[in-house]
């Protein structure tokens, strides 16, 4: 995928938002660290420009909520989670760069959960990659990508990659 | 990130990469102090416990709430408990509480070397909370946490300590976390309780407090005890008071309006004036409210993760 | 029988020997010492390559019987003493019951007869009870059997008790031995009070505490003279009030452990309970300055403070151990490792610290040379094998030895006691 395949497919994402969400001025997008951020902040700006309504953009880091601590190799740097406004009985657009086995959202869910009520929670995902582990699915799709599980799928995003684009990979054989 | 502890026995086990990872996860966890839902599930299973030989509230309790904050069990043990006063042995104690595998023991004695001698035996990660003289290293990167907060950077930062040094563990272990980090250090007080070889330690040292504050960016007034009198290290509390507290009229003299630091509790009068405690520059409850945010740091590096080869 | 040496190195700096020679022993006495010695019927012992010293004599062990069998009884003490080279052994009177009466000095010298496999020689107290305050009957107990008095493990604190003592000591020449330490200085400090005491946290002992002592108890001896002899030295402050005093012509002695020779307080880093003995490890320049000492011949023998306690004893937090270092098995090895095999000191030299002038002290014309008349007791080196320490094969009951897994040069190999060889088994 490409950068302007990427672009269309944001475009195409904020105008399904628009259409389904009749109360835009509930919404509220929360970003997962670290892409997220950047895609939840370029659709806030889509939103802006197609609908003239300033949506606010939230961070929230989700390394305290995995389930799979005693697993990891390395720990993880724990960052923070910048929420400045409340979720309490908001419309929570949740955006995330890749969805893959869906424990990350899960985690992101009871994260929210933890700061208050939300009215609803919308998930929007560039790539949907498959191979879920729990029953997650996404609202907005930016583009589905069969891959094998061992594959990586890298999004790289102009705010800190340099430029826009998706990647899969092969893991290096070591012999 | 840096952190390949499996104990936290003192500050000088620790460099100054590790510091700065500590307080820049404390960062985090203050977030989660602030909102409403004060819990995350980070620690859930994870078994703690805290055991301490010296009464303390303050100590105690805040590592009591940041266990809980992470969803953390944690027990209390404290010295007035019956197999402590039937003459059970500090190995004898630790061996029992480690029949119940707890993973981490948090552990406050007044034996310089204690919680080293501990992790000689036990398998937990253990935790100085304050050993005798020696360290306290929490509350020194709590401070740290709290200095960086007001000011940013440590780099030739000018910082005056002031009280008891001789005796305390909270000096020491600033000492050795503000040098790591780069900052100058004033050691002030009587002769008795500030022996002239601290200067080994990369200080400066001075007598007479008002000269010492003149430049000085930060001020920790430490307390003391009044036990000191009695063994005539100073002839008595209201000479101390008159040389080595803190009141407003000596601090007139600090040029650059230093924050005010105190690890508590506090003797109103005695080392510090209740005007001082009060007033806008101190900042002794905002280290309270950020010595939960940092022992959750601690407990979260410590126990987070995989067991990995890297802890001993 | 008769016990003939054969080959061996001579080394008697008393009657200022050096050669190969053999010795001839019989009932208990050296009965014929010369290049070539015909004995029929003797059992033959062939000490080539071996250095045969007169026996060793340690003026400071703590035999803890009776009392504290549990840490050492004379028995055990005195198998680690053969193994450890040593064919006489004095012991200190902070036993319980102290040894400050002639039926605790009567009963040590049963028990050694029936059990000991070295000579056992009692030191007795100064005062009663080792309180410092009442005198004990110092001629009952020098005829009972005493060779020296002492209150170790305490100093005398009072001074005008310890003149007392030194004026009575006088009138019997026998010998009054301080542990120089003001207590008041002291002040529960648990290590050497230093940069090393502020760093580890743990309270100090301050050097004054001994130089203090040390002046005050040399002046007394001086005004009085009497004879004294300063316990395991330990402060390079002290060194010169003792080479003054020699240069006056006062008539005292000094002894180190080697402890005190080559551990500093930087080592207590781990607050390893092995490390806690009083006095102190002390700085590297006390350390520096006491070999310098000994090698001036300032400093006049060499002992261990051989101190045992149990295991579980020192396996506490630090303030809560006692303290203590277990040394009779590794005392003579260390010493040759690192002091003789590396050209500080000359083997006549140290042989002279652990023998002659020991026994010069104790006033035994019997015993610290080898030559015809004297008591076989002879302790044979071996400079060039080579150990590793081994706490656990120590015959002493106790294991608080700081030196375990310590590579050493240079081992005592037989150890005999009037004319029976009591080491090895």
């Amino acid at each position: 995928m490409d950068a302007n395949k990427i672009r269309r497919a944001l475009h195409r994402m904020t105008t399904e938002i628009i259409e389904r969400n009749r109360n835009l001025k509930n919404l509220v997008i929360v970003g997962i660290r670290t892409r997220g951020i950047y895609l939840g902040k370029r659709i806030s700006k889509l939103i802006k420009e197609l609908e003239n309504i300033d949506i606010p953009v939230g961070v929230l880091d989700i390394t305290l909520y995995r389930d799979d601590f005693s697993e990891l190799e390395t720990q993880h740097m724990v960052q923070k989670t910048e929420i400045d406004f409340s979720v309490k009985k908001k419309d929570i657009l949740l955006v995330d760069d890749v969805l893959f086995t869906g424990r990350t959202i899960r985690a992101a869910m009871d994260s929210l959960f933890d700061l208050g009520r939300p009215q609803t929670i919308q998930l929007l995902v560039l790539i949907d990659r498959g191979h879920r582990e729990l029953p997650i699915r996404a609202d907005y799709v930016g583009r589905f990508l069969p891959t094998s599980r061992r594959e990586m799928v890298q999004v790289k995003l102009k705010e800190i990659d340099g430029c826009d684009e998706v990647q899969i990979t092969e893991p290096v054989e070591m012999k | 990130m840096e952190f390949n502890q499996k104990h936290l026995l003192g500050i000088q086990d620790l460099d100054a990469t590790e510091i700065m990872t500590v307080l820049e996860t404390a960062e985090s966890f203050l977030e989660i102090s602030i909102r409403e839902v004060k819990k995350v599930p980070t620690l859930r299973g994870k078994t703690i416990i805290n055991l301490f030989y010296e009464p303390s509230t303050r100590t105690r309790s805040s590592f009591e709430l940041a266990a809980k904050r992470l969803s953390a069990d944690i027990v209390n043990f404290n010295q007035q408990s019956s197999s402590v006063v039937k003459g059970e042995t500090l190995k004898d104690t630790i061996r029992n509480l480690e029949a119940m595998n707890p993973d981490a023991i948090i552990v406050r004695h007044a034996s310089s070397g204690a919680p080293r001698f501990i992790a000689t035996f036990c398998r937990s990660h253990i935790i100085n909370a304050g050993d005798g003289s020696h360290e306290h290293p929490t509350q020194a990167l709590l401070d740290a946490f709290t200095i960086k907060q007001e000011k940013k950077i440590f780099q030739d930062l000018k910082v005056v300590i002031a009280g008891d040094i001789l005796h305390s563990r909270v000096a020491r272990s600033n000492i050795f976390c503000l040098r790591k980090l780069g900052a100058k250090i004033t050691l002030v007080g009587p002769p008795s309780l500030l022996p002239l070889e601290f200067k080994k330690f990369g200080v400066e040292i001075d007598f007479n407090l008002e000269k010492a504050i003149e430049d000085a960016d930060v001020i920790m007034m430490l307390r003391i005890q009044l036990e000191r009198q009695a063994k005539n290290f100073f002839p008595s509390l209201r000479e101390y008071t008159n040389l080595y507290g803190l009141d407003q009229k000596k601090f007139e003299k600090a040029k650059k309006k230093p924050i005010i630091m105190h690890p508590g509790p506090i003797n109103r009068g005695v080392e510090i004036s209740s005007e001082i405690a009060d007033s806008v520059q101190s900042v002794i409850l905002k280290q309270v409210e950020n010595g939960v945010a940092v022992r959750m740091a601690v407990l979260y590096l410590l126990l987070g993760g995989k067991e990995s080869e890297a802890s001993d | 029988m008769k016990l003939l040496i054969k080959n061996g190195r001579v080394v008697d700096p008393a009657s200022k020997i050096d050669e190969t020679l053999d010795i001839l022993i019989d009932k208990g006495k050296i009965v014929d010492l010369k290049a070539l010695i015909n004995a029929e019927g003797a059992k033959t012992i062939d000490a080539s390559r071996l250095v045969v010293a007169p026996g060793f004599i340690d003026l400071h062990v703590h035999l803890r019987e009776p009392g504290q069998e549990v840490k050492e009884t004379i028995q055990s003490g005195s198998m680690a003493a053969a193994k450890g080279g040593f064919t006489s052994i004095c012991c200190m009177p902070n036993t319980n019951p102290v040894n400050d009466n002639r039926g605790v000095t009567e009963y040590i010298l049963s028990e050694a007869k029936k059990r000991a496999l070295v000579n056992v020689f009692p030191i007795a107290a100064i005062t009663r009870g080792l309180q410092g305050t009442e005198l004990t009957d110092m001629a009952d107990l020098v005829e009972a059997g005493a060779v020296a008095f002492s209150d170790d493990g305490d100093p005398v604190q009072n001074s005008l008790v310890m003149r007392r003592a030194l004026e009575y000591s006088q009138s019997l020449d026998t010998l009054i031995i301080d542990h120089c330490e003001d207590k008041n200085l002291s002040e529960e400090g648990v290590m050497h009070e230093g940069y090393y005491s502020y760093l580890f946290g743990l309270r100090g002992i301050p050097s004054s505490s001994e130089e203090v002592m040390v002046a005050r108890d040399l002046i007394l001896a001086e005004k009085t003279s009497a004879r004294i002899h300063i316990a395991h030295l330990s402060v390079k402050g002290a060194i010169r009030f003792i080479q003054e005093a020699k240069e006056k012509k006062v008539r005292a002695t000094t002894e180190v452990t080697p402890h005190h020779l080559l551990l500093t307080d930087a080592a207590l880093e781990t607050y390893d309970t092995n490390l806690k003995v009083n006095p102190p490890l002390r700085s590297k320049e006390d350390v520096q300055a006491l070999v310098k000492a000994v090698k001036a011949g300032i400093v006049d023998i060499i002992v261990t403070d051989h101190a045992p306690h149990t295991p579980e004893e020192k396996d506490v937090e630090f303030d809560k151990a006692p303290f203590g270092i277990n040394g009779l098995e590794t005392a003579v090895s260390l010493i040759l490792d690192r002091f003789v095999n590396k050209n500080i000191i000359t083997l006549p030299r140290f042989i002279e610290m652990m023998s002659s002038t020991p026994a010069q002290i104790l006033g035994r014309q019997d015993k610290g040379k080898i030559c015809v008349g004297a008591d076989a007791d002879l302790t044979i080196l071996n400079l060039h094998k080579e150990i590793v320490v081994d706490v656990h094969q120590f015959l002493s009951k106790s294991r608080n030895n700081p030196f375990h897994n310590w590579k050493l040069k240079g081992v005592p190999v037989m150890t005999i006691v009037g004319g029976k060889i009591v080491y090895p088994s």
